[in-house]
């Protein structure tokens, strides 16, 4: 049993009670809602008569349906109307608040919670997404639920669980040029697998990890869970305190001062105990590309596929599968496969700090002929910063596509989708067979980086030979 | 908690015969994208009961006697398949509130516990006598009782099974995790209180 890391230090400040079942009850400070899990939760607890226990601690955004190009309503997607209505409908009557469109707050939920200051360390907080761990970056505790779970937190602001171990990922020395947050992840997903994490919280820490800004971090603890892990998360520090201080909903003045005392006393002691300890070194890691059907099937981008003989005989079923699905051979080279989309955009890699990286190679070159390239930001403030500094127009004359703020290609729920058996070079989280829209699509997880350079040169590329 | 608890079932009820009866005949796949459970009442074994130009079919759930029944006998492996909840959310909606049968799909059974529909197992033999009472006299009456463990009508008794923990679950009220979760609304505030973020870090 681990103990005095951040993570019992936030479980034994929020339990409320042991439960019958033996599970115990959590309160959740903060719970993220979108249209695609809440619309049951909210008809459950109209059924029982049930209200919003504390609607002041929930908000509501629009994300996953939400068409990135044409706003005009009603959808031209019929299912994504009557999502958004349901949503409209539910967030009136209960009282929750929506931050729709026309508030100019909008954008993927793990996005918005960041950037208008809600998220704080030492909090507990949920919502109906696998991707809540991202929130953990700012030293909290955050759960992806289920829709049942969701309803247990509107009508109650609790959750019943069952407690975590704690494994510490200790990422030391340095990074080299060009390596970038997102590979970072999928190195640590490749060395512990994909089920590694089950049944734990992943506290990351080291060098590598502290010396990464707000933006790194969040990309690192938002694929938590395609390590297997249920939250992932980074003791909070100054630059964590500098992330938030002046943001709408950061405390201020003496608020701010008796909250920073609150937010430091949080951190993992240093001699806080873990159930394991895994060190890694930052040295180590290359640009990374997926190849396969999960997040954990990745090389270095000059690495050599491998070979499914290399693998255990449990895994080995999934790598051929991967190798059919993806038509790829052992021994090939990633900087072979052509590619016919680029996405750039989804809770990983959608803020201001991707979108300047992949701006950055994009501003002056073209995108190859016959790729289709989209830049999504992440919320409605990350575009607006990108077209303040004129990133949408690095992008339009580079040939990308300038959208507005929404999960976008990420996933199949939305206009955003593969056709056929294209190939993707995608800053996404999930490579999953269908994942984006096509039941042939066939997803390259990477950087921002190097989905601008596979777009610019129509084939996967090490990013740093065009920087 | 023990006014959530569920101790007996008793109404009228239905027999659907067959094994293997999986939960894509229970709810075809097309009535997954609707936004809510609350109108899913309307489609148990939608495409059985009726043809494709919608024209009713013979089938137990369209019978007159069907409305307002509260239980359901069917026989083994019922519910196999897919995991949809919808299943299950679709037979309580319509107004069932137990299974009694010879065996299920195990994620069916656990979905009905999670909302709050014992599936119980009886023996076949018994079984086939409770589904025969049913068909005789669709106005008969049953008793499903998780007290005694027994399905009660006309002269018949049969015992029925639960897995132990499911049935205290029932018994105490303890399926419905937002029911707990909701009763200890007193002990939630004083967490509440004592969290810091929820008074905006102000000394309380
Ligand atoms: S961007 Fe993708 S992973 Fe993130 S919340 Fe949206 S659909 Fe989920």
């Amino acid at each position: 049993m681990a103990s005095g890391t951040l993570y019992n230090k936030i479980w034994d400040s929020h339990v409320v009670e042991r439960l019958p079942t033996g599970q115990y009850q959590l309160f959740i400070g903060l719970h993220l809602t979108h249209e695609v899990t809440t619309p049951q939760a909210y008809d459950m607890l109209a059924e029982r008569g049930l209200r919003v226990a504390w609607p002041e601690r929930t908000v509501a955004t629009v994300d996953h349906i939400i068409p990135t190009d044409d706003l005009a309503r009603p959808y031209v997607d019929e299912q994504a109307e009557l999502m958004m209505q349901a949503l409209e409908k539910n967030t009136r009557s209960f009282g929750v608040r929506f931050l729709d469109f026309a508030s100019g707050r909008q954008g993927i939920v793990h996005v918005i919670g960041p950037e208008l200051g809600m998220v704080h360390p030492g909090m507990t907080v949920a919502c109906g997404d696998s991707h809540t761990a991202t929130h953990g970056a700012f030293g909290t505790l955050a759960f992806g639920i289920g829709t049942s779970q969701v309803r247990d937190v509107l009508a109650s602001q609790c959750l019943s669980l069952d407690p975590l171990r704690v494994r510490r990922i200790e990422m030391n020395g340095a990074l080299a040029p060009g390596v970038e947050p997102k590979d970072v992840i999928l190195h640590i997903i490749r060395r512990l697998g994909v089920k590694g994490g089950i049944g734990y919280a992943y506290e990351y820490a080291g060098s590598v990890i502290e010396g990464m800004s707000m933006e790194a971090r969040m990309t690192v603890c938002n694929m938590s869970i395609e390590g297997g892990a249920r939250a992932g998360y980074v003791n909070p520090d100054e630059t964590t305190f500098a992330y938030l201080e002046g943001r709408e909903h950061a405390p201020v003045g003496e608020a701010w001062d008796a909250a920073l005392t609150h937010w430091r006393s949080f951190a993992s002691d240093a001699d806080a105990s873990y159930d394991d300890v895994v060190e890694m070194r930052g040295e180590d890691i290359e640009p990374m590309v997926t190849w396969g059907i999960h997040p954990g099937q990745s090389v270095g981008v000059h690495e050599p596929l491998p070979d499914p003989e290399a693998f255990d005989e449990a895994e080995r079923p999934t790598v051929e599968r991967a190798y059919a699905h993806m038509g790829f051979r052992p021994g090939q080279k990633m900087t072979e496969v052509p590619i016919d989309v680029c996405f750039i955009g989804s809770c990983t890699n959608s803020r201001i700090s991707d979108l300047r990286t992949a701006a950055e190679l994009a501003r002056g070159r073209r995108v190859a002929e016959g790729v289709k390239a989209i830049v999504v930001p992440g919320s409605q403030a990350v575009k607006k910063q990108a077209e303040e500094e004129g990133l949408d127009r690095v992008f339009s004359e580079a040939g990308f596509e300038w959208r507005h703020a929404g999960c976008s290609m990420c996933l199949g729920m939305n206009t955003d989708k593969l056709v056929g058996d294209q190939v993707c070079a995608s800053t996404s989280n999930r490579n999953f067979i269908g994942r984006q829209g096509s039941p042939r699509g066939r997803t390259l997880l990477m950087s921002p980086s190097m989905a601008a350079a596979a777009a610019l040169e129509g084939r996967v590329s090490d990013a740093r030979t065009l920087a | 908690m023990t006014d959530l608890g569920i101790r007996r079932i008793e109404g009228r009820a239905i027999t659907v015969r067959g094994n293997d009866i999986d939960t894509d005949r229970i709810i075809p796949a097309r009535f997954l994208k609707a936004l809510t459970f609350s109108e899913l009442g309307e489609y148990p074994f939608y495409d059985e009961r009726f043809d494709s130009e919608g024209r009713e079919r013979e089938h137990p759930f369209n019978r007159e006697s069907a409305r307002g029944a509260k239980i359901l006998f069917v026989n083994a492996n019922f519910g196999c398949g897919s995991s949809r909840e919808h299943a299950p959310q679709c037979l309580k909606r319509w107004g069932i509130d137990a299974v009694v049968g010879i065996s299920y799909g195990e994620i069916f059974a656990g979905n009905c516990e999670m909302i709050g529909v014992p599936a119980a197992r009886a023996e076949a033999q018994a079984l086939a006598k409770l589904q025969e009472a049913a068909e005789a006299d669709a106005s008969a009456e049953f008793c499903v009782d998780l007290e005694r463990m027994e399905v009660r009508g006309g002269n018949l008794r049969v015992p029925i099974e639960l897995p132990e923990n499911r049935r205290r679950a029932l018994l105490d009220g303890h399926w419905d995790s937002t029911g707990q979760l909701v009763a200890n609304a007193e002990q939630v505030r004083n967490v509440y209180e004592r969290l810091p973020y929820t008074r905006g870090y102000q000394e309380a």
